[in-house]
């Protein structure tokens, strides 16, 4: 494999301007570097190089969601977007609820080559809340699954809830909830408040997130167990983690790029891009989510990238599927809504986008980009700016709330297991990353 | 001249005022022996219905056809996804059949602005009633129902200053009172909401009214009109209330409540009424009662509407 010298990069992780050689997946050499003959050069002069982002809320819908995106797509999107791991969602069908589905995703994962792909396994049989599914199987299984979760409905039930805390330990895995009490938010469709009440939305209130996570982390307590928290949108969801941490509890929680820079006034127009599950919330809960992600409240950001067909959302509010795409577009909101902001400066960034969704997501692997490293590292451009358009997407759905905004920064190059899936900001063509040609 | 009528929030006082006036002129035709006017001769007139609403149906389609328009009516009853046919498919067929206007009646909130900007169709957009949301032609004809009581034959140009309103009962899942909610303040009358907590929105803090739990207190107020909503039985298995007796209690217009009300005072409602639930028979019937004034407004205030969105149209004589 030809070696890959990357040059005069600022390296997120403790600031210091340097050069990075690659060669068989790993970080051969840093410091001040000098060119071979037969070195592929990038010149990274002005670019930022953090460890490749971990996404740990995916959904690639496949199997039985084809026409939304497959592994090889959402593993483009994902690529694009500067990250090399993503976690997939078992809301599949049929559900990734035992080892054979679990690891046909992961294997489709490793034929496309763009990004590790982990399954998630489903914590229900059939994620219908009921009974538990073969936890231990499917991370004895080749997909090696450690985290688990029911995402797209909650784990209401909170005998089953205790339950599963309790035996995942058998594996040293976490329960990743989906917080949200399915008796509060029948037929919801925004956020409760001011725009809900106007608009005429069935108002989806914060109570139904944080009635869940409180009990949710006096149970994970009382099991001595890992908990979760998908997709935080609440202030007072960030609360109750905070106090939950302070008590000893171990809960971590994720919040998206979409709830970090976009409220429920992006609901009026009834246009259904922003129509997501938790919905988009107020002002004061993105101010306190973002307060929540720079103090470590909140452990990481996660996509919750949600690829739907056009149809499923040319239509009215009410009918239209919840969901975003978020793949593509993550390392730009987070630098818009918090490096911008001044509450995280890009080592922050790094951390939670890259090594703490790996400590979460049991991969030791994945350290800093130091000699001797796993090359899964990401090189981008914070002084660029683009109008997203759908050229901007890689997956199959075009279902993102940045359509038309200005977004800064941009993904230059990503190597994953130092193999480039994006050169020059260009994503590179299927064959060439599955094949395994440098 | 507006391009559609979707909603009453951001009506102006100028523009409602001006409609209310456009709708004195048609309300006078009416009182003519040929009730047709050749205004919108030529233009087609599509009652899109999503959901059953016979009289709203049926004062749009009397509304049309005075006006002199080809009338379509389309019931679509239903959700558009169980019926295997979306929204915008049912907007570019009518698209393609020529329909000039559209009134659209939908279960889901938004479905008529989605219409109008959609681009699925070319035609003025009427909201006969989205979901939860907006209920326009009914709040105007409300306002229109008002004024002339209080102003008779010198209502042309006058706004509602002053005048205090009471809109009682199911406030959260009305779209009729979110449409007064607008108009009417944006009129210059006082509004007061009254409910029980569970069918009263948290966040009316921020509408341009006031709101309470005691129909008993809003009434000694001595409000110039009482607006009793419709209060649909099927919230009691959804526990908003317990039964219709203890609803009937609390919020009901009875007589007795009634007899507390200034002489002035109007007892409105939109329409179909539950006698003895949400009001009393006896003050339905009573002449403070202006519920048959608001159906034969109706008519008027839609060809108003009607007139406004769509006069000066490709296809208008």
């Amino acid at each position: 494999m030809t070696r890959i010298l990357i040059r005069g990069a600022l390296r997120a992780g403790d600031g210091v301007r340097t050069d990075l050689a690659v060669e068989d997946g790993v970080v051969t050499a840093t410091g001040a570097l000098a060119a071979s003959p037969g070195d592929r050069v990038i010149d990274a002069d002005g670019l930022i190089a953090l460890r490749g982002f971990v996404d740990l809320h995916t959904h690639l819908r496949e199997p039985g969601g084809e026409g939304a995106e497959t592994v090889l797509t959402g593993s483009r999107a994902a690529a694009a977007g500067g990250y090399t791991t993503v976690h997939a969602m078992p809301n599949t069908d049929p559900v990734a609820d035992t080892a054979g589905v679990v690891e046909q995703v992961a294997a489709l994962g490793r034929a496309a080559g763009y990004v590790d792909v982990r399954p998630i396994g489903a914590v229900s049989k059939g994620r219908e809340g009921r009974e538990l599914a073969e936890l231990v199987t499917m991370a004895r299984s080749r997909a090696r699954v450690t985290i688990f979760s029911d995402d797209g409905s909650c784990v209401a039930d909170p005998l089953l809830m205790r339950r599963a805390l309790e035996y995942a330990r058998i594996v040293g895995g976490v329960i990743a909830q989906h917080a949200e009490e399915p008796r509060l938010t029948r037929g919801a469709q925004l956020h409760e408040g001011a725009v809900s009440a106007e608009l005429g939305l069935a108002g989806w209130p914060a109570v139904a997130e944080e009635a869940i996570i409180a009990r949710d982390v006096l149970l994970a307590e009382a099991a001595g167990a890992r908990l979760h928290v998908c997709h935080v949108s609440t202030a007072g969801s960030v609360e109750l983690i905070r106090w939950a941490k302070a008590r000893g509890v171990r809960v971590t929680a994720e919040v998206t790029p979409h709830h970090l820079l976009l409220t429920d006034e992006a609901a009026r127009g009834y246009d259904p891009r922003f129509k997501v599950n938790p919905p988009l919330r107020a002002a004061e809960d993105v101010a306190a989510l973002r307060a929540g992600l720079a103090d470590g409240t909140l452990d990481v950001v996660a996509t919750d990238h949600a690829p739907h067909p056009a149809e499923a959302k040319r239509s009215e509010w009410q009918a239209a599927a919840n969901g975003m795409v978020g793949l593509e577009t993550a390392a730009s909101v987070v630098q818009a809504a918090m490096v911008e902001t001044g509450l995280l400066g890009w080592a922050e960034v790094e951390r939670v986008m890259a090594s703490a969704p790996a400590v979460i997501g049991s991969l030791p692997d994945r350290g800093p980009l130091v000699d001797g490293a796993r090359a899964d590292l990401v090189l981008l451009d914070p002084a660029a700016s683009r109008v997203l358009s759908t050229a901007d997407l890689a997956g199959r759905s075009t279902n993102s709330p940045y359509l038309g905004r200005t977004l800064p920064g941009r993904v230059v190059a990503v190597l994953h297991e130092g193999r480039p899936t994006v050169l020059d900001g260009v994503l590179r063509d299927a064959a060439e990353v599955a094949g395994g040609t440098a | 001249m507006s391009e559609h009528l979707l909603s009453t929030r951001g009506l102006g006082r100028d523009a409602a005022v001006a409609l209310l006036d456009i709708a004195e002129d048609m309300a006078d035709t009416q009182q003519r022996q040929v009730k047709k006017l050749p205004t919108l001769r030529g233009t087609t007139v599509v009652n899109l219905f999503f959901e059953d609403s016979t009289r709203t149906r049926i004062s749009f389609e009397a509304a049309a056809k005075r006006l002199s328009a080809d009338v379509i009516t389309f019931s679509a009853k239903g959700s558009s996804v169980s019926k295997g046919e979306s929204l915008q498919d049912t907007a570019q067929t009518l698209q393609a059949m020529g329909a000039d206007g559209i009134v659209i009646r939908h279960q889901a909130s938004g479905a008529a602005e989605v219409l109008a900007s959609s681009g699925w169709t070319r035609a003025g957009i009427v909201n006969a009633g989205d979901g939860t949301h907006e209920h326009p032609t009914q709040a105007l004809l409300d306002a229109f129902t008002i004024r002339k009581r209080l102003h008779g034959a010198a209502s042309r140009g006058r706004d509602l200053d002053g005048v205090a309103v009471v809109i009682v009962g199911d406030v959260l899942h009305s779209r009729v009172a979110r449409s007064n909610v607008w108009l009417l303040t944006a009129l210059g009358a006082a509004v007061r909401l009254v409910g029980p907590p569970t069918l009263l929105p948290g966040a009316v803090g921020g509408w341009p009214v006031t709101a309470g739990i005691d129909l008993d207190e809003a009434i000694d107020a001595g409000p110039d009109v009482v607006m009793m909503l419709r209060v649909q039985r099927e919230r009691m298995t959804e526990a908003f209330f317990p039964s219709a007796r203890e609803y009937a209690a609390l919020y009901g217009l009875s007589s007795a409540r009634a007899a507390r009300l200034p002489e002035r005072s109007l007892v409105m409602h939109p329409g179909p009424m539950n006698r003895g639930l949400e009001i009393a028979g006896e003050v339905a019937d009573s002449p403070r009662s202006t519920v048959l004034e608001q159906v034969e407004n109706g008519i008027a205030v839609r060809m108003a509407v009607l007139y406004d969105v769509l006069a000066g149209r490709r296809g208008a004589a």
